[in-house]
């Protein structure tokens, strides 16, 4: 979780790496340049070490998808099965359901969780009161710095038969509704506790983007005659048309690993026909089931989509409005 | 509203920290909406915390009957004695900040030397040293290898290590720290060396005292997620006695919401207990943060701000 939104705010900023001045390029060979920086490598043995176990280990671990695992055997299994787990899930019909539940839920996420923060800026943006600004930023980044356990805490009082939607819903006239117990209400209740969680902080990059737009370009704009609604759909969108359009292509990215955490804590047997995503079900049957193999499987599949959707999303943005991560 | 603005090209009506002077009818309407939209966005984010205070400090009968909402009913403080006097809570109070300490350290330790390292523009084989790192940000091992590596290769399970280590490098963070290590010009290592100071001594005495905002920055978005994070501790972790504060805070709640489920959500007593010790519980929980927050904010605003003026 917390890694995708570092993912969306370094790459937002335009771009991977910027490459090194110049490189030495003379007879500089490595014996040279270990004898003579060996202290500033010694800096480089513990982060290298750190990256090769717990990052690239586990990436080669992959290959147990295509190989049987037994526990207690190699970390990388016993034997080649090919696709046979793959095969496995594709023709279960367990794994469609969630398949479809993801995608559903990731697509309301992207739908709803996209476009506010943008709204959110733009009106903080027409504020004059620098106070009443800063107290509205203060209020709204608040939900970010909350533990998803905590959130989910407060989303299961909210929505208790005897909390304040079902208060409100009693002194509307109507029956107390067992919200987490329901599969068709599990979407609405996800999403808007994600709106709660991430709209406000989700501005901050927009409003860093808006300060970067040329004052003289709205004074320009004013002379020529343009009203307030007519400055903002032609200087200030455009401005932060950047950002957007790196924000959206690292949202599709992550559409398929939808909020794991949170959904693993807010989900229960009565709403799995909603309310299951394909990182729960991999969780339950991988971990839970011990089904090693059968789960990296899955796990694999997801990322590959999440890779495919992100390359894709980047191409297709370079295309049309010619902005892309790289 | 065009016209209206177009009559009156005059200095005065230049627009002046993002408005007009004089605006037109419309915009000032929509000014008013505008504020009140927004106090109402903030009310409403508010409200869950206020209803959990409130909770807090409200007796079982009257939550149980709702009634309870922005102020406690029934008060006591009895809710806060109960919780405070399980050692279980405290316990995992404790682990929760043993984790975050250590955690933030190794964390903190790994990453300033790797990002000193990489910010060297004479270091051979820079691009390579980068490229590992970035390379892990759009890849890597799923769920299920990562748990084998930490539960069954390196044998983790039920040890402080496993909440602690395989999150101990933020790429982010790393960047952030690599782009502002490179405001250090070599020269100044240069005449460091002169001095007498190797890299160590350069690192330790120079670079380091420089750069406390980012290490401050830095340090605060670790431990934050730290402090927040449950599920490591939930996936390798069975021994309740190292339980983080959250995992205490999520069984309890499964626990509440489970009797729930079997009882058909009808007002059980232990869901009534449930939700006024959650509450507490929740509210304890956060409390550090929140006491922090106007710290946090500041240095989190700060540090997004870095890694998206970088290059």
């Amino acid at each position: 979780m917390s890694m995708t939104k570092a993912r969306v705010a370094e790459v937002a900023v335009g771009g991977v790496e910027p490459t090194p001045a110049s490189p030495p390029v003379r007879t500089n060979t490595w014996r040279r340049a270990l004898r003579r920086d060996w202290r500033l490598y010694s800096f480089l043995v513990a982060p290298v070490l750190f990256l090769l176990v717990f990052r690239y280990l586990p990436m080669a671990g992959n290959v147990i998808a295509f190989r049987r695992f037994r526990p207690g055997s190699s970390i990388f299994g016993d034997e080649w099965v090919g696709f046979y787990y793959f095969e496995a899930f594709i023709n279960n019909q367990a794994f469609w359901s969630v398949f479809w539940n993801t995608v559903i839920l990731g697509a309301l996420t992207l739908l709803i969780c996209f476009p506010l923060p943008i709204v959110l800026a733009l009106m903080l943006n027409e504020l004059r009161s620098r106070r009443f600004k800063r107290v509205v930023q203060t209020i709204s980044y608040l939900p970010h710095f909350l533990s998803i356990v905590i959130v989910a805490g407060i989303v299961f009082q909210l929505t208790s038969l005897d909390g304040t939607i079902n208060q409100i819903v009693r002194a509307a006239g109507g029956d107390a509704i067992p919200f987490m117990q329901l599969p068709e209400w599990f979407r609405t209740v996800y999403v808007s506790s994600e709106v709660w969680q991430t709209v406000g902080w989700g501005t901050i990059l927009y409003l860093a983007a808006l300060t970067t737009i040329d004052e003289q370009l709205y004074e320009a704009a004013r002379i020529d005659g343009a009203n307030r609604w007519q400055q903002t759909w032609h200087i200030t969108l455009p401005g932060i048309r950047p950002t957007m359009v790196v924000l959206l292509i690292l949202n599709i990215g992550s559409f398929m690993a939808v909020g794991f955490e949170k959904v693993l804590l807010l989900q229960n047997p009565l709403i799995y026909s909603t309310g299951d995503v394909i990182s729960t079900y991999l969780y339950r049957v991988g971990i839970q089931s011990a089904q090693f193999s059968y789960g990296t499987a899955i796990g694999l599949f997801e990322a590959v989509i999440g890779l495919v959707l992100v390359l894709s999303a980047n191409v297709v943005s370079r295309r049309l409005v010619g902005a892309s991560l790289w | 509203m065009v016209t209206d603005l177009a009559k009156t090209p005059d200095i005065v009506a230049v627009r002046t920290a993002g408005g007009t002077v004089k605006d037109s009818t419309g915009y000032r309407v929509f000014r008013v909406v505008n504020a009140t939209v927004l106090t109402v966005i903030c009310l409403v984010t508010l409200y869950p915390f206020v209803n959990l205070v409130a909770k807090s400090f409200s007796s079982e009968g009257q939550i149980a009957a709702g009634n309870v909402n922005l102020i406690p009913r029934g008060f006591n403080t009895t809710t806060f004695q109960a919780v405070m006097s399980d050692p279980m809570f405290w316990t995992n109070y404790k682990n929760t900040v043993v984790y975050t300490v250590v955690g933030t350290v190794i964390a903190m330790a790994i990453t300033s030397t790797y990002a000193y390292a990489i910010s060297r523009p004479y270091l051979k084989g820079r691009m390579f040293f980068i490229g590992i790192a970035v390379f892990t940000m759009f890849f890597g091992g799923g769920l299920i290898p990562n748990y084998i590596l930490v539960a069954n290769f390196l044998g983790w399970r039920n040890s402080m290590w496993a909440v602690v280590v395989p999150g101990a490098l933020s790429i982010f963070n790393l960047l952030v720290m690599k782009s502002f290590f490179e405001n250090f010009p070599t020269e100044l290592e240069e005449a460091a060396t002169i001095d007498g100071l190797t890299t160590y001594g350069v690192f330790a005495r120079i670079v380091l005292p420089l750069s406390k905002a980012v290490i401050a920055t830095m340090t605060l978005f670790y431990a934050v997620g730290l402090w927040n994070s449950w599920f490591s501790a939930f996936l390798y972790l069975d021994d309740k006695d190292l339980f983080p504060v959250t995992v205490y805070l999520r069984n309890l709640i499964a626990a509440a919401t489970g009797s729930q489920e079997v009882t058909g959500g009808a007002g059980a007593d232990a869901v009534q207990i449930g939700a006024n010790i959650q509450a507490v519980t929740m509210l304890l929980t956060v409390l550090p943060i929140i006491c922090l927050y106007p710290f946090l904010q500041r240095y989190f605003v700060s540090g997004v701000m870095l890694g998206s003026v970088k290059g």
